[in-house]
């Protein structure tokens, strides 16, 4: 082999090596970085809802409350962004004109492209005062199911749980549509006309034959965004509100703080090592779970192409 | 000659085709404006949010102080500066994050698909990506802080929201430097091999420039996409209301954590201070977008390989 082939051979290799190692080192540095705080903890991490980190040397911090707000938000989210996703990818594939099926899509990408910080300030700023009548009727009328119940905020103060995943629903529609719309695309024409010779109807065509086709894709899409849920900072530092001394009590009226969320809002306790510390267990404890939930959907698509 | 039909005989034969029933009519309908409303509901937040920046943003920017100074002579609640200083940060952050990841990750899309092909590394390499990508950008943030400022002692600085930046942008251009790699045709390859022309070179002189056009504009969505960014921000930097060209040290500004500053320290009532400053840097940070994403149509189109 030629030097100059040699070189860039393993130059790129390397890269590749790089990038795989680079995962490792990110849990590796972080639970370094993570040990001496959770030494230091004088509270279980695990199921303390506590969280004071003011004071270095009395850390009490657990991560229970953190993690359900974090899940409760992200399930909010995706139970309103699923079915319209599925609707705008079958929106995209089986209804918009054909001429337009490209543009239309492209607008929706768009909204990927409005960097986070936008959607959190229009979410509290412009859309929040618009809810604060929807969520007090919900409150009013439903209330005596808990989850619309009263909260730890007043629901029509607009830092709750329900805004946050309605903005946060918005955010996933992209992403969501974007694969779903791929695997949609894919239904084998056969099958759709074959459908169609039997005298279906449009809505039965896709509901016999593109719908089992894309099941696994839009499984895998969803949970994508369920990752990126999980993680979202900025918008939902934004949103939440966190009501002091009141934990999370499963209303959507609740104000409340996502690992990612209490991290973005408290950087100013960075400046000491130890308190740093307790905030990078807890972004730990993200990192893996986003990484379970990534590595889960990636494997229900990836065995959806291997077919 | 139809008319030779009986009309018995016709009566026998089952009609071709039968009406659809009222119900299945009802559920194909139903389905269509399901399907129809949900993309609806997907316009209407894209619209209102555009409204809402561009609306509340365009107050302050038509005024040259807004390009040309910065907010360190006035008041927090003074009306009066510009931006200057976060537009610098915003770019010269993103500019450095894309000199390490660009031709990072233009590697790691050569190896997978000149060298690695369905090799068992480059099978874990793309699954790694996949995953990197799902990393979200506090964790990002948190892995540079514990590496670059505990580990190493290094002070919080805007190069170090530029490598927090790099893990984020990475995935982003190795899957769309892929993708167009994997398109250049292999007819392309083979007649620079049986010239004689090592396979280095045919990577860097005929395969890199086929894909270019495509490359460029995936490297610039992504550079768009980090530009929007925040979260490493908070962390990985102090905000600073002057002008600070030094990306090595003391506190830098740019355009979303300037958001996040005023929006922690100032009143955000309507028609306040700390409401236009917000809005009009929403607007700023979306106008660069929209620019560069121009820039890479443009310049993508300009480098494309001709079509006859």
């Amino acid at each position: 082999m030629r030097p100059g082939d040699r070189i860039f051979k393993n130059l790129s290799t390397g890269a590749g090596i790089f990038v795989v190692a680079l995962i490792a080192l990110i849990g590796i540095f972080l639970l370094v970085q993570a040990i001496p705080a959770l030494g230091a903890n004088e509270v279980n991490f695990l199921t303390s809802r506590i969280w004071e980190t003011g004071d270095p040397t009395h850390l009490r911090f657990g991560i229970l409350d953190l993690l359900l707000v974090t899940i409760y938000t992200s399930l909010v989210a995706l139970i309103i962004a699923m079915p319209i996703s599925l609707g705008i990818a079958l929106f995209l594939t089986q209804y918009a004109p054909r001429r337009l099926a490209r543009p239309f899509a492209y607008v929706v990408d768009l909204l990927a492209a409005v960097p986070s910080i936008i959607f959190g300030l229009w979410g509290i700023l412009v859309l929040a005062p618009k809810m604060a009548p929807v969520s007090q009727w919900l409150n009013e009328t439903l209330g005596f199911i808990p989850i619309f119940g009263t909260g730890n905020v007043f629901p029509n103060y607009s830092g709750t749980i329900f805004t946050a995943g309605v903005v946060l629903a918005v955010m996933l529609l992209p992403i969501i549509t974007s694969l779903s719309r791929e695997v949609f695309e894919r239904t084998p024409t056969a099958h759709i006309e074959g459908a169609l010779a039997l005298g279906a109807t449009r809505w039965e065509v896709i509901r016999t034959t593109v719908l089992p086709f894309g099941k696994a894709g839009y499984v895998g899409a969803s949970m994508l965004g369920l990752g990126r849920a999980l993680g979202e900072t900025i918008a939902l530092a934004v949103i939440l509100y966190i009501p002091r001394g009141h934990f999370f009590d499963w209303s959507v009226f609740d104000g409340g703080a996502t690992f990612a969320s209490q991290i973005a809002a408290n950087y100013a306790e960075f400046n000491n090592p130890t308190s740093a510390g307790a905030y990078i267990a807890a972004g730990l404890v993200l990192f893996v779970l986003t990484f379970a939930v990534n590595f889960a959907a990636r494997t229900i698509i990836g065995e959806r192409k291997a077919d | 000659m139809t008319s030779t039909l009986s009309e018995t005989e016709r009566l026998a034969s089952p009609p071709a085709f039968q009406q659809v029933s009222t119900g299945r009519k009802a559920k194909n309908a139903l389905a269509t404006v399901l399907v129809w409303l949900s993309f609806l509901i997907a316009v209407a937040p894209l619209v209102w949010v555009l409204y809402t920046v561009i609306a509340n943003g365009i107050k302050r920017i038509p005024y040259t102080n807004w390009w040309s100074q910065d907010f360190g002579s006035v008041l927090s609640d003074e009306v009066g500066g510009g931006v200057l200083h976060a537009i610098i940060g915003t770019l010269e952050q993103g500019l450095m994050c894309a000199i390490i990841s660009v031709p990072l990750g233009l590697l790691v899309a050569i190896y997978l698909v000149e060298y690695g092909r369905d090799t068992r590394l480059a099978k874990v390499t793309t699954f790694m990506v996949d995953i990197l990508s799902g990393v979200p950008s506090i964790v990002a943030a948190l892995f540079i802080y514990a590496l670059w400022i505990t580990t190493f002692g290094l002070p919080r600085s805007g190069f170090a929201v530029s490598l927090a930046l790099v893990l984020l942008m990475i995935p982003v251009v190795v899957r769309s430097a892929e993708e167009m790699l994997r398109i250049v045709p292999d007819d392309l390859r083979e007649a620079s091999y049986a010239l004689g022309v090592p396979k280095w070179k045919t990577i860097m002189k005929i395969v890199l420039p086929t894909a270019l056009s495509g490359i460029i504009s995936g490297v610039m969505m992504a550079l768009a996409r980090v530009m929007g960014e925040t979260a490493p921000l908070l962390v990985l930097v102090g905000y600073s209301a002057y002008v600070n060209w030094d990306l090595f040290g003391d506190n830098q500004a740019s355009l979303p954590l300037l958001m996040n500053t005023e929006r922690a320290t100032n009143s955000m009532e309507p028609g306040s201070v700390g409401f236009d400053r917000i809005w009009g840097a929403a607007l700023t940070l979306v106008i660069i977008i929209a620019l560069i994403n121009l820039i890479a149509t443009v310049v993508s189109r300009l480098v494309a390989p001709k079509k006859k």
